[in-house]
């Protein structure tokens, strides 16, 4: 188990070392230098600022020292906010950012999982339609209209919740339903499927025809093979999640990561850009490696070695 | 399907009329009642977006000061009402649908291309060039696009045509993981064999024999595909980094009609409600051909 985890974080490495390749050279083809938007500076002056930002090496020595820095945990300093790096400027996004996905995700799972098991016992009654009908529109509308139309309603009209900003637990609310309801959305259809097919299976009849509790049948035997696709949906969800923080967080003007990455994208901050997609494509493989090995945990049929 | 003629034809000499495998599906697929309603929606959103310039309706960028951010006005024919910039957003609505649903489409094409091919050759290959292939896709599985693909408008301006190509190249990785699979269950089948033996080849078996029999399962998946793909590029047109003025797209609508919601709610009702309504019939469109295909799945 150990000796599959230790292979496969190797593994991993390969895959990083095309996130950072791919992302530091696109960001160098961009036309002009980082500093070219701004109002006209004196040649000596530009020339003192690719100094200071290591522009004017040939392009594989900035390669070279980006990628010793990443090392270090080091990003490089940010083109727009002066005196932050872009390590400070993530530091102080994430333990946001993480808050409100890991709430998010945490949400998405227990009620989804609860929605698709229900749903599976009531097959075509009413209640499962309504389940299967609410999730379809869940995986059809993505949040970024749902969390306006959210605002509308319960901060505009009804006026019970904060439209946006940070702080005391009511500004969580939004954000959070609308981070998780796609997921609980999509969460509640796996879980249902799977659901069903595993009440369908010998082992439950066996299970129910030696007069088990059907609580017991439910808990013990039948959601333990039932969650698995919900298990190796993890991965995506986790990172479904983050892309989603990326809308929801500028939308609800949360000081989270996601926003850094827009804001960076939209004033050209080509570090920050990269450095966002360098750390969420690290935390995204990190999360689907975790997942894998839960699966084999669940899984009595898999065994890594 | 094809046996059971066989063997009728030998015994009693009756006709009978085989049902191919589309034939059944098309059958399940009408009976679907949700999917059927879905297309005739579909094909009216499609029909009014495109044909929005010939229904004698305002341009898009007819500005009318006296009504700014106005509500929706039947009589008048304003039926979302209008923008912050006095123009009519129903139409608005229609020519930023013009976008979204060819964004859609071109991407989804270009996804189709790729990964119909990738997965072909992957899977009838086999062996080490099939593994290198897969292990290449595994690896972009795990890349973090949506940001890549910010990035890449960010680096290259934002070109319609870079939107198109870059969504359409990220799309293409689990249609060819599916499309791989259903190659190597037909690569071991006795017509393969056959025009093994007989010297075709290999391109022309893949494009003869192995792409038309995928065929069921990469309608079914592409269906899917095309709302994604549009979720995607509304995704980054909302964050503005899409679709620019003068154009629009139903992300664009969305945004815009976001930022004035305290005074115009209508605003964001509209196109928001639109492009919903276009996800839902795509996607149960997509169900219902899964369904129609596969009805074991069900």
């Amino acid at each position: 188990m150990l000796r599959y985890f230790l292979r496969r974080l190797l593994g991993a490495i390969p895959t990083l070392f095309l996130i950072v390749v791919i992302s530091f050279f696109m960001i160098r083809l961009a036309p002009g230098g980082p500093f070219s938007t701004e109002r006209q500076v004196p040649k000596e002056v530009e020339a003192n600022l690719l100094r200071a930002y290591h522009l004017d090496e040939p392009l594989w020595q900035q390669f070279l020292r980006y990628l010793g820095g990443l090392m270090h945990g080091d990003f490089g300093p940010s083109f727009k906010y002066k005196d932050f790096s872009v390590t400070d400027l993530i530091a102080q996004g994430f333990p946001v950012s993480l808050q409100l996905g890991g709430i998010a995700i945490v949400l998405a799972l227990l009620i989804g999982i609860t929605l698709g098991i229900t749903a599976a016992f009531r097959q075509n009654s009413l209640l499962d339609y309504t389940a299967t009908g609410i999730s379809m529109l869940g995986i059809a509308v993505p949040n970024f209209i749902i969390a306006p139309l959210m605002t509308l309603v319960f901060g505009l009209m009804l006026g019970i919740l904060p439209v946006g900003g940070w702080g005391g637990a009511k500004h969580y609310v939004l954000p959070v339903v609308a981070l998780c309801l796609p997921q609980i959305a999509i969460v509640t259809r796996l879980m249902r499927g799977s659901m069903i097919e595993v009440l369908h299976t010998n082992y439950v009849r066996t299970a129910r025809a030696k007069g088990l509790p059907e609580i017991v049948t439910i808990t013990r035997h039948a959601i333990r093979a039932a969650i698995l696709p919900i298990v190796s949906y993890l991965g995506p969800a986790i990172a479904a999640i983050i892309t989603g923080s990326v809308v929801v967080e500028q939308i609800f003007g949360i000081p989270g990561i996601g926003r850094y990455f827009v804001q960076g994208s939209l004033n050209r901050d080509y570090t920050m850009v990269m450095g966002v997609t360098i750390f969420y494509g690290a935390l995204i493989i990190f999360c689907n490696l975790v997942a894998d090995m839960l699966y084999g945990l669940l899984d009595p049929k898999i065994r890594y070695s | 399907m094809s046996a059971a003629l066989t063997s009728a034809d030998l015994t009693d000499q009756i006709e009978v009329k085989g049902r191919s495998l589309f034939a059944d599906a098309l059958r399940r697929f009408r009976g679907n009642k949700a999917a059927m309603l879905s297309v005739v929606v579909f094909v009216l959103i499609t029909i009014a977006c495109f044909g929005a310039p010939y229904f004698g309706l305002r341009s898009q960028d007819d500005v009318n000061y006296d009504l700014i951010l106005a509500a929706p006005d039947w009589s008048q024919g304003y039926f979302f009402g209008t923008d912050a910039n006095g123009r009519d957003l129903f139409v608005r609505t229609l020519y930023g649908g013009q976008v979204s649903l060819m964004v859609g489409f071109v991407a989804t094409l270009v996804s189709l291309v790729i990964g119909v091919t990738w997965g072909a050759t992957a899977g009838f290959i086999g062996g080490r060039v099939d593994g290198f292939m897969m292990r290449i896709v595994d690896i972009l599985y795990s890349l973090p696009f949506i940001f890549f693909v910010i990035m890449l408008t960010v680096v290259f301006g934002r070109d319609m045509l870079l939107i198109y190509a870059a969504i359409g190249a990220i799309s293409w990785l689990d249609m060819a993981r599916i499309v791989r699979g259903q190659t190597i269950s037909l690569r071991r089948k006795e017509f393969i064999e056959a025009a093994e033996a007989s010297g075709v080849r290999t391109h022309n078996i893949i494009l003869r024999h192995i792409i038309p029999n995928c065929i069921g399962p990469v309608v079914v998946y592409v269906t899917l595909t095309v709302p994604t793909v549009m979720l995607t590029e509304s995704f980054i047109s909302f964050l503005g980094m899409g679709v620019q003025e003068p154009d629009s797209s139903w992300g664009t609508l969305v945004s815009e009609g976001a930022s004035t919601m305290e005074q115009a709610p209508w605003a964001v009702i509209g196109p928001a409600g639109i492009l919903a309504l276009t996800l839902l019939c795509l996607n149960f469109i997509g169900d219902g051909l899964r369904d129609a295909f596969d009805p074991k799945d069900r």
